[in-house]
């Protein structure tokens, strides 16, 4: 079963002014979706609504044609998972532990760990490749690590959809890597609809199926990152000058700025 | 292609066996600490009853308690010993409980309702009732109770109604019970000499003169609201992971946190309206109780149980330990103290973070 999870006309705020203001589309199953844009343009406020962590002000978010407010927070969490920013790992938790916790909405009062509970866990862990620290203490592992232990507890979930909110902050330009090809890789082994927010913009606009790109609480543009990723999108989104061009490995679109001191030398190669 | 997936297979299958060992490992010592500290409580309830200026024997403590009537062992037991053993038995279980459920809940050992405030709500109203109003008997522990749940709705209201900031809530917390402890002391000055005694009884707490009228009325608070903790244990444990991630999983985090509280407030108020401010129980009880289970927070079960061998045995060592007798609040303070000066050292050095 395919779920679609959509936006129709939702403003989001925390009191005040919504900081994310009328924006309406629809997350396309089965696909990676990364929301783009400059710092405070909405696109975490906008990711948290989605997960139900805030309500929007006005319109309404559908899981399957259901405002997700009106489901069940227990049953919605079997159909929605969400890796949050930071998350806090308990003082002395194991990676086992930590990641067992990611079946709590799976799980029934008084009823202990089923078979198909530990084969979830089990299952989450060897794809994250973390087996091996199962029985390591979660302060001790490193940020990659770390990170690959949260992923694993997020999926050990077992949804269909998957949120995450800059999974790669924090981490080093080969782990960003391994993150997010452990993702595509789970996108495309099992289906899962993966919808994160990135900072960095190559990276987003080389793992990503679909790009949200947004401005001042709106959304400037979306779709594929091989039509949408322009140079004017750049100038639009965040008010940077820039060539894009395709880059040598993936032939996705790669952005180049030029800031201030650099951007003679440039003109000058092209000439 | 069959050789892959027949790998792949197989890991899992031998991921589920470390996950198993690792899940059984910290049941088992889980269980372990859950035993013994249930066999030192019996040992300390049992002792509590046995010694006295007599000892009596336990076959004649139990024909006592089946309601027999033996000279001078009746009245000891049933009228002295045993009520002020349930009582200290009630009492730390509550503390325990109460405190554990909010150290887990703020993620952070130093906010236990006896460092945060909680309890000199309760301290401050008894002592108020018994020297400006002459008041006596259970309308003083009525109107402890009453105070004490304003004093924390009033500190998390202060503190950004509910959204637990946890230093926030620690430091005004800490505000709140420093200004009661003030208002106790000027009340304490302006009093007459000969009704300090009594008042004195509720500021270090103490299980002298424990009746099994007072009994009663911790018994049924325990009885519903230990329970009602318990229940919630395993919601309180996805809580640990943050608002967000919590939700995330399906727990209604603000409900959540709400009955938390309002039933370790009840308990604390409580149990601090029977036998005074017990100092450090329920800060303690979480931390002891967590590194002996090991891994993480302390359960509800572990938690009450170190609050009962607490209270005994602190109870035990004032009574006999010294030439003088000594109220158990004043061995806990002493053994808390050293603590909680631990814990402001370390939290200084992980980068101020309360």
């Amino acid at each position: 079963m395919e779920s679609v999870l959509a936006v129709r006309e939702a403003s989001v705020g925390y009191g005040g002014s919504p900081v994310v203001k009328g924006v309406d589309f629809c997350i396309p199953s089965g696909q990676i979706s990364v929301l783009i844009g400059a710092n405070a343009c909405g696109k975490s406020t906008l990711l948290k609504a989605m997960a139900r962590l805030l309500k929007p002000t006005s319109g309404e978010i559908t899981l399957n044609g259901t405002r997700i407010d009106k489901i069940s927070t227990k049953a919605l969490a079997r159909q929605l998972g969400l890796l949050p920013q930071t998350p806090i790992a308990p003082e002395g938790i194991t990676v086992s532990e930590l990641v067992g916790r990611g079946r709590f909405p799976h799980r029934s009062f008084l009823r202990g760990f089923t078979k198909e509970d530990y084969t979830a866990v089990a299952e989450s862990m060897d794809s994250m490749k973390v087996s091996d620290l199962a029985d390591r203490s979660v302060d001790e592992l490193s940020g990659g690590q770390r990170q690959r232990v949260w992923i694993a507890m997020a999926l050990a979930q077992r949804t269909d959809i998957l949120l995450l909110d800059e999974p790669t902050t924090y981490l080093d330009v080969a782990h960003q890597i391994e993150i997010l090809d452990m993702l595509t890789q789970l996108n495309r082994s099992r289906g899962t609809t993966i919808v994160m927010v990135l900072h960095e913009v190559n990276l987003a606009a080389r793992y990503a199926d679909h790009l949200f790109a947004m401005r001042d609480g709106k959304l400037a543009a979306s779709g594929s990152p091989e039509k949408i990723f322009t140079e004017s999108l750049v100038k639009d989104v965040f008010s940077l000058e820039s060539v894009v061009s395709p880059d040598p490995v993936s032939g996705m679109p790669m952005m180049f700025p030029r800031g201030r001191y650099h951007s003679e030398s440039i003109l000058r190669k092209n000439i | 292609m069959n050789a892959v997936e027949n790998t792949v297979v197989n890991t899992a299958v031998n991921t589920v066996d470390a996950i198993k060992s690792v899940y059984k490992k910290s049941r088992a010592r889980a269980n372990t600490a859950i035993g013994a500290l249930a066999v030192i409580s019996l040992i300390l309830a049992v002792l509590s009853i046995m010694l006295g200026k007599t000892i009596y024997p336990l076959d004649q403590i139990l024909r006592a308690i089946g309601g027999e009537e033996i000279k001078g062992v009746t009245f000891a037991v049933m009228t002295l010993r045993l009520p002020r053993m349930l009582t200290g038995l009630l009492a730390g279980a509550a503390l325990g409980v109460a405190g554990a459920s909010f150290q887990s809940m703020l993620r952070n050992s130093l906010a236990s309702p006896d460092v945060i405030g909680v309890s000199s709500g309760s301290t401050a109203a008894a002592v108020f009732c018994l020297l400006a109003l002459r008041w006596s008997g259970p309308a003083v522990s009525f109107t402890a109770i009453i105070v004490g749940l304003i004093v924390a709705a009033l500190i998390f209201l202060l503190s950004g109604g509910g959204s637990f900031g946890g230093g926030k809530l620690i430091l005004i917390g800490v505000g709140m019970g420093a200004k009661l402890n003030a208002f106790i002391s000027f009340l304490l000055l302006k009093a007459s000499e000969y009704d300090v005694p009594a008042a004195m009884r509720w500021m270090s707490g103490s299980l002298n003169g424990s009746k099994m009228s007072n009994v009663l009325p911790l018994a049924i608070a325990v009885a519903i609201l230990c329970p009602a903790s318990a229940l919630l244990a395993g919601r309180l444990k996805i809580l640990e992971l943050g608002d967000e991630a919590a939700i995330a999983l399906g727990v209604e985090a603000k409900l959540t946190r709400l009955i938390l509280t309002l039933s370790a407030v009840g308990l604390v108020a409580f149990a601090t309206s029977t036998t005074g401010p017990i100092a450090f129980v329920s800060f303690l009880s979480g931390p002891i109780a967590a590194r002996l289970t090991g891994g993480g927070r302390a359960g509800t079960l572990p938690a009450s149980l170190t609050g009962i061998v607490l209270v005994l045995g602190s109870d035990l060592i004032g009574q006999f330990a010294f030439d003088t007798r000594f109220p158990v609040g004043v061995i806990t303070g002493i053994l808390g103290a050293p603590y909680l000066i631990y814990l402001l050292i370390r939290s200084n050095q992980k980068g101020g973070s309360l």
